[in-house]
């Protein structure tokens, strides 16, 4: 494992950051350290908020009773990074996400076909067909940053970002892939849409997927998608 | 269990609590009380746990009909509070009868907060009462107070003596020191950033298009990098540096995630002064050291410890 930096994230926070750039190999050195705090639980630990290249520690500062509660932590982060037993993150297992791709779920797929130079049923076949990695979670509750998009498949943002976008809305943004657990603006192009629930914060688990957990598209046709969408 | 019925809204009431915690790594933002310490005072006042559910009124307060007698109490910036015309003061328990609580404009500052013995006692979600305005949940529906709404009351431990006035004591508490807390001031540990001093250096204004999630500060642009970088967590207090150089100061419902340049953190003890801050006022942000910022958070939390003991003292007797 790599010697990440470290930065004080506020009165309550310290930034572990292992690079600057989106690569899976750095991804993974984050849940890897995500997964052992978690492990082990200190008594100060209150949120670990992994993302591409870096991962946020949150504590209490009531129960680091140190005066430097950011050298405390970050000790016992270098300590874990030095452990031998280092281990990787288990097979968490892996999502299969239903996706009606085109028509009104999808309201971008032919133009970004067009765009990448392609038919739309192979533009499909090349979005579904890779395990992706839940890099990270965030701009909303429950909206996975997917890692895996083919590199060909990228396509710029839209340049005046869409008020609505549906809830359920599979897209693309940049070389990024994501879902849109909920309505709301953005700027990615739509794909496809799923009738998946992928956050409901009355759940006792909110969310469907949790950072660092794979995922795979399984197109579906619209009467499988109101079918799904029917049972919940 | 009571409920209060909402005869008009306010300009934004939520439900809060001390805010969310352990699901960040969900994209689920903090949420809670803008002034955390503000509110956990306020439910001091009137005997519940600081971590009791209250409102939390912006610029304009809401009108409130009461059907039973209750125990409130006020903090934050001064709102004009009446119960059938009779005015309330800040900073102390106050014994209502069943009657209408008419709160009005706020005056010095852009917040209040009102608690009630019992707590307001919507359901918890994930943990929390507080309301995620972003992300729907929490409080009234994930929304902010509407006409017509009922805020269920919590049980209390001892009932409030039926009186025909309002009651109060002569005493009150300022959550924060009134000679030295200023909120055109926010105290800062700069980034490494080289633009993150230069944030020091002019007064910058607050933009009207500010909310819970974060206020945006208009003023000569600062010298930003090109694009966005790798998305990074962020925290409430984070200081950002989008690309037209006019930095926005992350709130209570910012995102957990974010791509700008951070220009550093304001302390946390500042972040209820930014939550007073009115539309347009001027801001003024002065770096210190990580070192400094300990100590400040140390006196913040030695005024809040007095705080407790001059409450508990005078509410017992």
């Amino acid at each position: 494992m790599s010697t990440p930096r470290f930065e004080p994230l506020g009165d309550d926070a310290l930034l572990v950051r292992f690079g600057e750039r989106i690569e899976a190999e750095t991804n993974a050195q984050v849940h890897t350290l995500a997964a052992r705090l978690r492990d082990r639980s200190p008594p100060w630990l209150r949120d670990l908020v992994p993302a591409y290249a870096s991962l946020a520690v949150f504590f209490d500062t009531d129960h680091a009773p140190a005066s430097d509660a950011h050298a405390v932590v970050r000790e016992s982060v270098e300590a874990l990074l030095a452990d031998p037993s280092s281990r990787s993150v288990g097979d968490t297992g892996l999502h299969e996400i239903p996706v009606c791709y085109g028509g009104e779920y999808g309201e971008d797929l032919i133009d970004a076909a067009q765009t990448l130079g392609c038919d739309t049923a192979s533009l499909i076949a090349r979005h579904s067909a890779p395990v992706y990695t839940v890099a990270m979670i965030g701009f909303a509750p429950g909206f996975p940053y997917l890692l895996g998009l083919d590199p060909a498949l990228a396509l710029p943002r839209l340049a005046t970002p869409c008020t609505r976008v549906p809830a359920g809305s599979v897209a693309i943004g940049g070389a990024q892939a994501g879902i849109y657990p909920r309505e709301s603006p953005g700027g990615w192009r739509l794909l496809g849409r799923t009738p998946a629930m992928l956050f409901d914060a009355g759940r006792a688990q909110p969310a469907l997927l949790q950072p660092g957990d794979r995922v795979r598209f399984v197109p579906i046709d619209e009467a499988t998608f109101r079918h799904l969408a029917a049972s919940p | 269990m009571s409920a209060w019925q909402v005869l008009s809204p306010g300009v934004q009431t939520t439900v809060q609590d001390q805010g969310r915690h352990g699901w960040r790594h969900l994209g689920v933002a903090r949420a809670g009380a803008m002034d955390p310490s503000a509110l956990a005072m306020a439910n001091r006042l009137v005997g519940n746990d600081e971590g009791a559910a209250g409102l939390e009124i912006a610029l304009q307060g809401p009108r409130l009909r009461l059907p039973r007698a209750c125990r409130i109490a006020l903090t934050g910036a001064t709102v004009q509070a009446r119960w059938n015309d009779v005015p309330l003061p800040m900073g102390r328990p106050i014994d209502l009868p069943a009657g209408e609580l008419a709160l009005g404009p706020l005056r010095d500052g852009a917040r209040a907060w009102l608690a009630v013995a019992g707590g307001i006692a919507t359901p918890a979600v994930l943990g929390s009462r507080s309301t995620d305005l972003r992300g729907g949940f929490g409080g009234v529906d994930g929304r902010a107070l509407a006409t017509g709404d009922r805020l269920p009351v919590g049980e209390v431990r001892r009932e409030v003596a039926i009186a025909r006035q309002p009651a109060f004591p002569a005493w009150w508490i300022d959550v924060d020191d009134p000679w030295t807390a200023d909120r055109h001031v926010l105290r800062y540990v700069p980034s490494a950033l080289p633009a993150a001093l230069m944030l020091a250096a002019q007064v910058w204004r607050t933009h009207p298009n500010s909310n819970r999630q974060g206020v945006r500060l208009r003023g000569t642009g600062l010298p930003a990098g090109t694009g966005d970088g790798v998305s990074e967590p962020v925290a409430v207090g984070t200081l950002q540096l989008p690309p037209d150089g006019q930095p926005i100061l992350l709130l209570a419902d910012a995102q957990t995630v974010g791509g700008y340049p951070r220009l550093g953190h304001v302390i946390a003890c500042d972040l209820g002064r930014a939550a007073q801050l009115r539309p347009g006022e001027p801001v003024h942000f002065e770096p210190v050291t990580l070192d400094q910022a300990r100590s400040l958070a140390r006196e913040h939390a030695y005024r809040l410890a007095r705080l407790r003991i001059a409450i508990a003292q005078r509410v017992q007797a």
